[in-house]
């Protein structure tokens, strides 16, 4: 039963595709939304929700910065709800060559007009008195900002509602040749079919390089003050490098309720259960860096599951497989910084206008051989 | 850092109630090396707890509570007070915590005696202070509360309003009224059913008989608290009439839902909210035991039976445990002929309303709550269940409301230090930078 | 005579007996217990480390559960109020 052919479909409504419906929308498209689920139910809220600018690679600043740039013009417009704060990032050095590290990346991020200063051992100390006073510094990163991603996604949702995208509560059984058929036996069609599933994208394309990569969090009670930016060790980029060990990096997030966020941890492991020997050495990694960390209550742990690909970069655009089938997934931890400039390159690849930064890097083909269906 | 205690026994017994000390006294009298956990500082759980005024006697009209609690002293079983279960480590190891630190348990066989809470219906004013659980304001009367002089309004429903408004009774508090929701319609044939089990008739009686000078209604359930910093009226209805009493301090609860928790933790199968178990005791999980109030309410006599049948079967004494089987099967047809007795009535599903506060730890009101579909969706637009009582006072609540189910449950089971989940890594740490 | 114990509640010195847990110590002393997170007034419900409600800083240490911890000589509590 044809339920109706649309200008795009979108599969999914993680941050990801909901950025994608909303912009796709507001082009003026005709767009149908589909998600079993709920707006940002699976990654999108099991994340950090970290808007942070990273430089893995040059595709990967490139995309980060850009999108973060975008989620400073869109969060005058959040709700409350959606709990913005533009507290900033600290990247800490635990050591002399950590140290030489804070000072590549003041560089490298001044040269792209990203503000950014580097803090003494004492400055450090100042701003944030929970971390241990023998760290070597830090580069504090002003316009990184944190939100609650589940909510942000239900916003975008209801944006792109509001500019005539239909939204769909349902489960997709399959996609293709310009057909996704639901679970309940309707049927959509569209030339332009946007795979935003995170990590279940390779059940709906066969073929896809997108593996789970579990993460855990817990969170404390409510201390407020304890923290007051997010604060990364500069290890965690070693730890989202590796690509088969299980790893954990101090990572820690202050909510607004005054509760601090606690991850994270990486592993392929497609379980959902809480490991507890990873839970403990994730823990045990934020109290070498924060020391009363050790006596907070943690009133909750849960996981989540990156889609990772092999490089580290998302994929965006066209699937070589099937030209009705565009991909918007595999952003493994930065999915929620980079949505919104996904969103905006797939609309400027839909469009034929110029991207605003070269799509190239996120071009699903770049894969070669391995995502050919 | 220190990796915590470890220990191991032959039968981990979780809950030091009635249930846990049958299960406990047993087990270590069939031989077996038993660990005994409780987050109380002394066994007897809710029922028999000990009131500071009188702490030789726990709080009982019934002579079983200083036996049990001679014979738990006496047998060879470990006890560990305030010390809690916090989460399943593996199908043979849990993990607790105390003031002292972590503790992992390693174990053959584990009985659950985890007990029951009261169920708590939101209703406008149901926050206000000295608005309490009757089981809880009994508690904490016998931790030094004192009631004397106070008029209390003892509402909701179950056989624990009678027993609570008899104790307050006796510490000097002035019973406004007790008002049950379960209707004449529904007691009298539950109360036929007790004439097999007279002790609890003449419980029933003998409570009655003390609280002569106050009201006892059945049909009548609360709609109203009101009071500025705290209680001052509660606004009573039964369909037809309302009344409005002034008193200090309101004692509403609506009977006793079990605590699962930790067998979720196990993935033992739960049925209607308490854990499925065979005519052994023993849960969907091999090894594991759920006895007393976790496995459906029931009562005392019950809990004490329940205990010792697992006790024997974790030990390979099953003979000890059969003879018993007549007398529980008898107890829990009367347990379930209670639930049916004081079971919730419809009407109470009404009386939230858009701005009455339903989860407590996130101050999150009932009309925000009502368009969601589930506890899940609720819980991550509205952070309804986010806080530290994870869910077990707003679930219960939604569960009755909505219907809505809580869920697969993450650990810890209870808050914890973050210090108890700490694991050292096993090997070096390559990936340190 | 039964023993009694001298802790502070929020600065002010108080007598208790011994036995008694810290949150029955707080509703004895003092009118106001806590804040829920949007300021309203609370106090404990469930008296069985429960439903949270009972919550205080106790020597130094804060969101303990008052209803589960027995009043010690020294004891120094301090509430939202």
């Amino acid at each position: 039963m044809n339920v109706g052919t649309y200008d795009c479909i979108v599969v999914g409504s993680g941050i990801v595709g909901a950025a994608c419906a909303a912009s796709f929308a507001k082009d003026g498209m005709q767009v149908a939304l589909i998600d079993s689920l709920g707006a940002g139910l699976l990654a999108t809220a099991a994340g950090m929700g970290h808007i942070v600018v990273m430089d893995d690679s040059p595709a990967q600043f490139l995309l980060t910065k850009y999108s973060q740039n975008l989620w400073l013009s869109l969060s005058d417009r959040l709700p409350p709800t959606a709990e913005f704060q533009k507290c900033g990032t600290l990247w800490v050095a635990a050591d002399s060559e950590e140290r030489s590290e804070v000072e590549r990346k003041h560089a490298l991020y001044q040269d792209h007009d990203v503000p950014t200063q580097i803090l003494s051992k004492n400055e450090l100390a100042v701003l944030e008195p929970e971390l241990r006073p023998e760290l070597e510094g830090a580069l504090l990163v002003q316009s990184d900002a944190v939100l609650y991603a589940p909510i942000a996604a239900q916003c975008l949702t209801l944006d792109a509602a509001s500019h005539g995208a239909v939204i769909i509560d349902s489960e997709v059984i399959s996609i293709g040749q310009g057909v996704v058929n639901l679970r309940d036996g309707r049927i959509l069609q569209s030339q332009r079919i946007v795979n935003a599933a995170g990590e279940r994208s390779p059940q709906l394309t066969p073929g896809l390089p997108v593996k789970k990569r579990k993460g855990h969090l817990a969170i404390t009670d409510r201390y407020p003050g304890f923290l007051r930016h997010q604060v990364v060790e500069l290890g965690y980029l070693k730890s989202a490098h590796t690509l088969s060990a299980d790893s954990v990096a101090f990572n820690v997030q202050p909510r607004i309720t005054g509760q601090v966020l606690i991850g994270s941890s990486r592993q392929f492991d497609t379980t959902s259960e809480v490991d507890h020997a990873i839970l403990g050495r994730m823990l045990a990694r934020a109290v070498e860096y924060m020391p009363r960390l050790a006596s907070c209550s943690i009133i909750r742990t849960w996981t989540g599951h990156r889609a990772a690909t092999p490089d580290k970069l998302p994929l965006i655009g066209p699937w070589p497989g099937d030209e009705t089938i565009f991909l918007a997934t595999g952003h493994e931890g930065l999915g929620i910084t980079t949505s919104l400039a996904t969103a905006e390159l797939l609309s400027a690849f839909f469009s034929g206008q110029t991207t605003e930064i070269p799509i190239e890097p996120y071009l699903p083909a770049r894969l070669g051989e391995g995502c050919h269906a | 850092m220190s990796k915590g205690i470890e220990l191991d026994c032959d039968v981990l017994v979780v809950g030091a109630g009635p249930a846990g000390i049958a299960a406990c006294v047993s087990a270590a009298e069939s031989g077996a090396r038993v660990i005994l956990i409780d987050d109380n500082p002394k066994p007897g759980g809710q029922i028999w707890r000990a009131s500071i005024q009188d702490p030789a006697n726990p709080k009982s009209h019934d002579n079983d509570a200083a036996s049990w609690l001679r014979r738990l002293q006496a047998c060879s079983a470990r006890q560990l007070l305030s010390t809690r279960a916090v989460a399943c480590l593996s199908e043979k190891c849990v993990l607790a915590e105390n003031e002292n630190g972590s503790i992992e348990i390693a174990f053959r066989h584990a009985i659950l005696a985890t007990g029951a809470r009261e169920l708590l219906l939101p209703f406008p004013g149901w926050t206000l202070p000295n608005v309490f659980a009757p089981g809880g304001l009994q508690a904490l009367v016998k931790s030094g509360l004192p009631v004397h002089g106070k008029r209390v309004l003892v509402a909701g429903t179950g056989p624990l309003l009678l027993a609570v408004a008899a104790f307050l009774k006796s510490k000097g508090a002035r019973i406004e009224g007790i008002y049950d929701q379960a209707s004449w319609r529904r007691i009298i044939p539950f109360a036929m059913t007790l004439i097999k089990r007279p002790t609890l008739l003449v419980s029933a009686l003998v409570y009655r008989a003390s609280l002569f000078s106050s009201p006892l209604r059945y049909g009548w359930w609360p709609v109203s608290a009101s009071g500025e910093d705290a209680l001052r009226l509660v606004t009573l209805t039964n369909g037809i009439q309302t009344k409005t009493i002034a008193c200090d301090m309101l004692a509403c609860g609506f009977h006793l839902i079990p605590n699962t928790e930790l067998q979720s933790a196990f993935a033992c199968k739960l049925v209607e909210g308490k854990a499925l178990v065979d005519e052994w005791q023993k849960t969907s999980v091999n090894g594991v035991f759920s006895v007393g109030e976790s496995a459906g309410v029931g009562g005392l006599d019950l809990a004490l039976i329940e205990g010792q049948i697992a006790g024997f079967a974790a030990t390979g004494k099953e003979a000890s445990a059969r003879p018993l089987f007549p007398k529980r099967d008898a107890l829990r047809k009367i347990a379930a002929a209670m639930d049916r007795a004081f079971a919730p009535r419809p009407e109470l599903r009404d009386l939230v309303q858009k701005d009455t506060i339903v989860c407590r730890c996130e101050d999150v009101p009932w009309g925000k709550l009502r368009q969601h579909h589930s506890m899940r969706h609720a819980r991550i637009y509205t952070r309804c269940g986010m806080g530290p009582c994870q869910g077990r006072v707003c679930g219960a609540a939604l569960n009755f409301l909505t219907g809505w189910e809580s869920g697969a449950k993450r650990p810890p089971i209870y808050p914890v230090q973050l210090s108890t989940l700490i694991r050292e890594p096993q090997a070096t740490p390559k990936e340190k930078p | 005579m039964p023993d009694l114990v001298k802790m502070t509640i929020d600065g002010a010195e108080v007598n208790v007996q011994a036995g008694a847990t810290v949150a029955a110590a707080i509703l004895m002393s003092r009118s106001g217990f806590r804040r829920s997170v949007h300021g309203e007034l609370r106090g404990p419900v469930c008296g069985m480390g429960i439903c949270f409600e009972c919550r205080a800083t106790v020597d130094g240490q804060p969101q303990q559960r008052t209803c589960q911890l027995h009043c010690k000589d020294g004891m120094v509590v301090n509430t939202d109020e």
